[in-house]
């Protein structure tokens, strides 16, 4: 790259390179802006955790492209109190419902291409709206669409200060090939994502533990503009110590595993921890309303670790993983295997089977199945875990994002004690903490970077037009 | 050899599986999603789904550097072309002019001197148009075998493809759907019409898919022109030459063009691609053999337009060495995928069906 192109001048600076910078940066070169996009990740890593997605959450008030039906602001706005009891800012949310239904043509316009809902995911076919190709296509398509409006993007540019006096961005500094540079511009709009992928941050707000965790995306999102726009007075929203986590495959990698390495055979099987032992209701509730709580769990367990056994009754109720499980004739054999002791396994396994009782199994509702007797009971699909061939996942906690973010205003500015920066602006991620103070409703986190992103890009033009 | 691109097909498979990001873009997804468990049949058989639009590599999160190193279109052609060649009979003609269009120009080669020598010594005494130059017990005597023998070999491939892919009694409604979805190149389209991730990488161009129906189209056009012609010479007792306005020009013309256009364009479409998202290997082969099909039908047109001059026989020499050719190289050369391509997508229409 020719340093000269970061002198600019720059009318706009996005610092990011997902949807959220992707939507505001399209939206100011529309309204003519000069904009310049740093990323921090190489081209081939380019678009952070957006690249992951599959999806994004819609209100429409009739069939709306592939979405079915219809799904209203207020039936959508339950759906978010429920999963964030009630920790969310209700303007803020309310503005992101209401202009979800608008972005869906135009993110057709440009570029994104939606599908059907996926095979096995039909239950989200009304309210969530898929990427034909995925999140990376969808990246790709705001790639292009920012390159044919003359939009210039820089890779491998991590953000390291965005310089603030008195109420005012003034510039900012960038490692772009190894060099340190200062670029201004007249405006700048932050969508540098959370800080997951700090492991030291991490570290610092759960404990030790955190260094067990596995990062679903991006390893590109460390927080850095985050950290340093608090340091400067600016005001957060969310929890600091909180962090969304799943359980995902114990082999998944360390980063940007992403979708396949999710595992879906909690309901259907027994979950012990590195001691053999059962820790939680695994059958509590249908597998999309619990899956997230499993992060947190298998998190409290020693060594952060937790074992999923099932066996061949079940094997084929959930989708497929992308490791196969250990595989085994007995349980005492499948337990050494995976690096327990098999006879307290088989001894627990036993226990669980004597509290099942019989009665209708059905995989894809509450089917009232319980154990009867046990202290730590299974309240859905308990049914004896019999059948040889028997299957087992090791689980790890698997972190999607953060929750700690910048507090903004409805029209995507950034905020100190003293009132909001007069030309910054933040979208996405780093703060959708205003929104989803706890728990995660699916699709949301691109409704939030769509919907901010284009408000901060038309905010940022009109400051500089 | 096969085995390990089977291997790393499947890998591959399992992760798509997981992970079903691309299910729009063709046929290959919703195909694979019905199994759990892929047998080497199953890999092979999606395999010769996949028309290497690219879509699913361009939008693909896990690409090298990943770790997970997906490559979807590579493995699929890897493990398509394999197919082509394990099941061509006879084996040791199976992989050299695939691999190798260094090996297509030297039969090229010996076509035109067979053709030049054939002139020479079966020059009638008379005879009117082509069968001046040539007698035509002697181009009968040439090209009948050099037609059926292909012909056969091809019918030996397909059975004991087949067999590997698990081909059950075929109905009708198998063969309609399959030739609806060949006959509108149906999976080319990325699957909303946007065409394919070709020649310019990320960006969607429906270039590819255009030309490679000129190429069919003009392909089927020329081969019913001289069906045509057969049934009138044989039948109808009408020999050729024929006028401008007979049915054996007016299928020929326009299909020669649209050969000959549509083999320019997809050779220049190659040059743009990258050659790591296809079996790299048989780059050459395949530009060879697109000079092959194009060739014939650029000395087809050529050939016409010099009626009556003196060029006449210099360039039937030349393009019924090309003719030649094309039909002898056809099993062992690209021209093979069609007939693979159309026993699949009837397979496939049995699996959906089952
Ligand atoms: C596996 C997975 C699946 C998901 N699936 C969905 C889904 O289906 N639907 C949904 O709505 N949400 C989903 N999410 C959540 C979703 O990814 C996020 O909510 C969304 O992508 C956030 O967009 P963003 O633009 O704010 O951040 P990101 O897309 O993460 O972009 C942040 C960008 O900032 C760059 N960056 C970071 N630091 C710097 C710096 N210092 N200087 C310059 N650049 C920097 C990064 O490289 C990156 O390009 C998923 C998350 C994961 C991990
Ligand atoms: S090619 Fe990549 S994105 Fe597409 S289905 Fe396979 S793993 Fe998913
Ligand atoms: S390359 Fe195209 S046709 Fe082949 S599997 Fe991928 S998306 Fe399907």
């Amino acid at each position: 790259m020719n340093s000269d192109v970061l002198k600019g001048p720059w009318d706009i600076v996005v610092v990011g390179g997902g949807n959220a910078a992707l939507c505001a940066a399209i939206t100011s070169a529309e309204e003519g802006a000069r904009v310049l996009i740093l990323e921090s990740a190489p081209k081939t890593y380019r678009g952070g955790n957006s690249r992951h997605t599959r999806n994004f959450r819609c209100m429409h008030e009739g069939p709306l492209s592939v979405l079915t039906d219809s799904y209203g602001e207020d039936e959508y706005f339950d759906d978010l109190m429920l999963v964030t009891k009630g920790k969310t800012d209700e303007p803020l949310a309310r503005l992101a419902i209401r202009s979800s239904e608008e972005c869906l043509p135009w993110m057709e316009a440009h570029g994104v291409r939606f599908q059907p809902s996926l095979s096995g995911t039909l239950s989200l076919s009304r309210t969530n709206a898929f990427f034909l190709g995925g999140g990376k296509a969808l990246v790709n398509a705001y790639y292009n669409t920012a390159e044919d409006l003359g939009v210039t993007v820089v890779y491998d540019a991590e953000v390291t200060h965005v310089h603030i006096e008195g109420d005012r961005f003034t510039h900012l500094e960038a490692q772009v090939g190894g060099k340190s540079h200062r670029i201004e511009a007249k405006a700048v709009v932050l969508a540098s994502g959370g800080f997951q992928s700090n492991l030291e941050w991490l570290t610092r707000a759960w404990g030790p533990a955190a260094a067990n965790f596995l990062i679903r995306g991006t390893p590109y999102n460390k927080g850095a503009v985050l950290r340093d726009m608090l340091d400067q007075g600016c005001e957060s929203v969310g929890d600091p110590t909180q962090c969304h986590a799943v359980a995902i495959d114990g082999r998944a990698p360390k980063f940007d595993g992403g979708i396949v390495t999710r595992l879906d055979c909690v309901p259907f099987s027994i979950v012990v921890n590195r001691d053999a032992e059962r820790f939680y209701d695994e059958g509590e509730d249908v597998w999309p309303k619990r899956y997230a709580i499993w992060g947190r769990l298998v998190a409290a367990q020693p060594d952060q670790v937790g074992y999923a056994i099932i066996d061949s009754k079940s094997i084929d109720l959930f989708m497929p993983s992308v490791f196969p499980p250990n595989r085994a004739d007995t349980i005492e054999e499948l337990g050494a295997q995976m690096g327990l002791d098999g006879v307290k396994l088989a001894a627990t396994v036993s226990e669980f089977n004597k509290a099942c009782r019989t009665g209708r199994f059905h995989p894809t509702e509450l089917d009232g199945l319980a154990t009867e007797g046990l202290a730590q009971p299974k309240t859905n699909w308990a049914r004896p875990i019999d059948t040889p061939p028997y299957y087992g996942y090791q689980l790890r906690p698997g972190v999607t994002f953060t929750y700690l973010g910048l507090k903004v205003s409805e029209t995507a500015q950034v905020h100190t004690a003293s009132g909001p920066l007069s030309n910054v602006w933040a979208a996405g991620e780093i703060m959708a903490g205003s929104i989803l103070g706890q728990g995660y409703l699916a699709g949301f986190g691109m409704t939030i970077g769509t919907v901010f992103g284009r408000i901060a890009g038309r905010e940022a033009a009109a400051y500089v037009n | 050899m096969s085995i390990d691109l089977i291997n790393e097909a499947r890998r591959q498979t399992e992760i798509c599986n997981a992970c079903r990001y691309c299910e729009g873009f063709c046929s290959v997804f919703p195909a694979l999603t019905r199994n759990k468990m892929f047998t080497d049949g199953d890999i092979t058989h999606l395999a010769n789904l996949c028309h290497n639009c690219r879509g699913c590599y361009y939008s693909c999160q896990y690409t090298a550097p990943h770790e997970f190193d997906l490559n979807f279109p590579a493995a699929l052609a890897e493990v398509r072309q394999d197919s082509w060649e394990r099941h061509a009979w006879p084996q040791p003609l199976a992989r050299r002019f695939h691999e190798s269009g260094v090996a297509v120009a030297a039969v090229l080669i010996v076509g035109f001197v067979v053709l030049f020598g054939m002139l020479q010594t079966f020059r009638p005494a008379s005879g009117e148009g082509f069968y001046a130059y040539l007698a035509h017990g002697a181009m009968v005597s040439l090209f009948l075998p050099a037609f059926l023998l292909p012909l056969l070999s091809v019918i030996i491939g397909l059975r004991s493809y087949w067999q590997e892919i698990g081909g059950t009694r075929i109905r009708w409604s198998h063969i309609k759907g399959a030739g609806l979805a060949a006959a509108r190149l149906k999976n080319l389209d990325g699957g909303q019409g946007q065409g394919c991730n070709f020649e310019h990488e990320d960006r969607y161009s429906n270039t590819r898919r255009w030309l490679h129906q000129a190429v069919m189209y003009g392909f089927l056009l020329c081969f019913a022109a001289t069906s045509a012609g057969t049934v009138m010479h044989y039948v109808f007792d009408m020999p050729a030459p024929y006028g401008l306005f007979s049915l054996p020009k007016l299928l020929g013309v326009p299909g020669g063009v649209l050969l000959t256009v549509g083999c320019v364009g997809l050779a220049w479409l190659k040059t743009k691609a990258d050659p790591s998202l296809g079996a790299a290997r048989v780059w050459g082969g395949e530009m060879a053999f697109i000079a092959l099909l194009g060739g014939t039908g650029a000395t087809g047109l050529a050939l016409y337009a010099a009626t009556g001059t003196a060029l006449v026989p210099v360039l039937l020499a030349v393009h019924l060495g090309f003719v030649l050719v094309f039909f002898l190289l056809l099993p062992f050369t690209k021209m093979i995928h069609g007939f693979f391509r159309f026993v699949t997508l009837i397979v496939e229409e049995q699996k959906r069906g089952a």
